[in-house]
């Protein structure tokens, strides 16, 4: 069975968890051009590699991050959102 | 066995014709270079050799042909969609699946059955009333049944699912369909052979060079090729080649597993969908049940399959046939789909020049086999989309312009 490291619970089965995408930044919406907004709503780094996404433990609501290599399922590391240490883009 | 295959079997040569021929080294330029020798790749070289009379081509595959999502399919074959766009489009790829058992001189096992998708509430029902009627509207047998129609037509089926999700109608579509994968994929690639298209299996693309915009060439793992026209028809390796031509695109890869059962009398005629159950199911010529069920949750490029993919569906066809419980599942598999958020594919020019996608085909690429063979061979002959494509344009995502076709997908992804 699929395990994953929860910040707050510690490691759980996968079917407890959702995925929430990769964690991106936002445009300024009131202030952004169509072009970017589109860019931003629409397109994703499509490409495997090690990427940072937004994961929840629904059973305790609790959402956090983790890093995680899309070729391989292997988890890297999970942390609280404000506790996540910075990683070259 | 018979006394042919026992000759063959012990013939120190090999007696029979290959089915195409294994071209030797790359030669350093070809007109139009077709990345990936699945059926979408294949039909597109067909087609453009055949009706476009463009012969020196090269497609290039990474693996052995019909090795990606061609062969991991589950092979339904419908019309029965929900924009005006999607249905001209694939209803024009059931008229050429028709005939192409004959156009390709071998035996597709072209099975035309009818095809459930079951309703088990209103929101479910109203999607169908929808989709129906806007496919009588363009000429496409569909319409809504109730229960009592559903049940004399699958006297098997438990019509309360278990007691939990009672269906209350369905969208039947009488053309619904099966094929036999593996052979579209060898039939385009003789038929594509014979009129001089060159397949390179164990060839993978490294990369892509463009200049100024433009396309220029290939670099592959056995040496560059030099060339003005690339079509990249890739399916769930797209995000890879696009970054080769440093592209972004809205399309994100999740798995997409199926099953089948071990072989059983024939018992079920039609195709049966349950998008609520998330279960789509259908009976092979050999009698194996093919199914196939939602997305997995999360981003992965690797066609790894789950036990839990097995265990949820089980109980789902259990849901709807208790008299299964006894059948074993034979094999498992998965495919990596090329997910795009309105469902509908990506298809044609795109901002390099000589650089055509055909790609964002989900978890609905198979049937459109015959017709993205046919307008991806018009796109890359003129230079310009053809007009069965125009609602799948690269840049309908900048326009805020979506076509939107998540209602006539098979199961809520």
């Amino acid at each position: 069975m699929k395990m994953i490291p929860c910040p707050l619970n510690g490691l759980r089965p996968a079917e407890e968890f959702a995925y929430g995408g990769e964690v991106r930044a936002m445009p300024d919406p009131a202030s952004v051009d169509d072009a970017r907004w589109a860019q931003y709503v629409f397109h994703r780094s499509g490409a495997p590699g090690v990427k940072r996404e937004w994961w929840c433990h629904v059973p305790s609501g609790y959402w956090f991050v983790l890093d995680r290599d899309t070729t391989t399922d292997v988890v890297l590391g999970s942390w609280p959102a404000q506790d996540a240490p910075e990683r070259a883009q | 066995m018979s006394w042919r295959l026992l000759k063959i079997g012990l013939s120190p040569r090999h007696p029979e014709p290959r089915f195409f021929r294994q071209p030797g080294a790359l030669r350093d330029h070809y007109d139009v270079v077709i990345i990936g020798a699945g059926g979408h790749g294949l039909a597109t070289a067909y087609n453009l050799a055949r009706t476009h009379g463009i012969r020196n081509i090269a497609v290039l595959e990474k693996g052995y042909i019909g090795s990606g999502n061609t062969g991991r399919n589950t092979t339904i074959i419908r019309s029965n969609y929900l924009t005006p766009e999607g249905v001209r489009f694939y209803d024009r790829s059931v008229a050429l699946w028709k005939g192409l058992n004959d156009e390709l001189g071998i035996n597709l096992f072209y099975s035309t059955r009818g095809h459930y998708t079951l309703a088990h509430n209103d929101a479910t029902l109203r999607t169908a009333r929808w989709r129906a009627e806007v496919n009588k509207h363009l000429g496409v047998d569909s319409r809504v049944v109730g229960p009592e129609e559903i049940a004399r037509a699958l006297p098997m089926m438990d019509m309360s699912c278990g007691g939990h999700a009672p269906i209350v109608g369905a969208l039947y579509h009488a053309p619904g369909a099966v094929a036999r994968h593996d052979a579209v994929a060898w039939g385009y690639a003789r038929a594509a052979d014979r009129l001089g298209v060159e397949i390179h299996q164990n060839t993978e693309v490294t990369g892509l060079a463009i200049e100024g915009g433009r396309i220029r060439g290939v670099g592959t793992t056995r040496g560059f090729i030099s060339t003005d026209c690339v079509v990249s028809a890739v399916a769930g390796y797209t995000p890879r080649i696009l970054k080769m031509a440093g592209l972004t695109s809205p399309i994100y890869v999740h798995p997409l597993q199926a099953m089948v059962s071990e072989p059983l009398k024939p018992w079920l005629d039609p195709i049966i969908v349950s998008g609520s159950l998330h279960v789509y199911v259908s009976q092979t010529a050999r009698g194996e049940l093919v199914m196939g069920a939602s997305l997995d949750p999360r981003e992965l490029h690797t066609a790894r399959s789950s036990r839990e993919f097995v265990t949820n569906l089980a109980g789902h066809m259990l849901d709807m046939f208790p008299f299964l419980a006894g059948v074993k599942i034979n094999r498992q598999w998965a495919g990596l789909a090329d997910m795009t958020p309105d469902f509908a594919p990506i298809m044609g020019l795109t901002p390099v020049d000589g650089f055509y996608l055909d790609a964002g085909w989900g978890t609905w690429g198979f049937k459109a086999t015959p017709v993205a063979g046919e307008t991806m061979a018009g796109t890359v002959a003129t230079g310009r989309n053809h007009p069965l494509i125009a609602g799948f344009d690269w840049w309908r995502f900048d326009r805020f312009e979506l076509t939107g076709e998540k209602g006539a997908a098979a199961v809520g992804h």
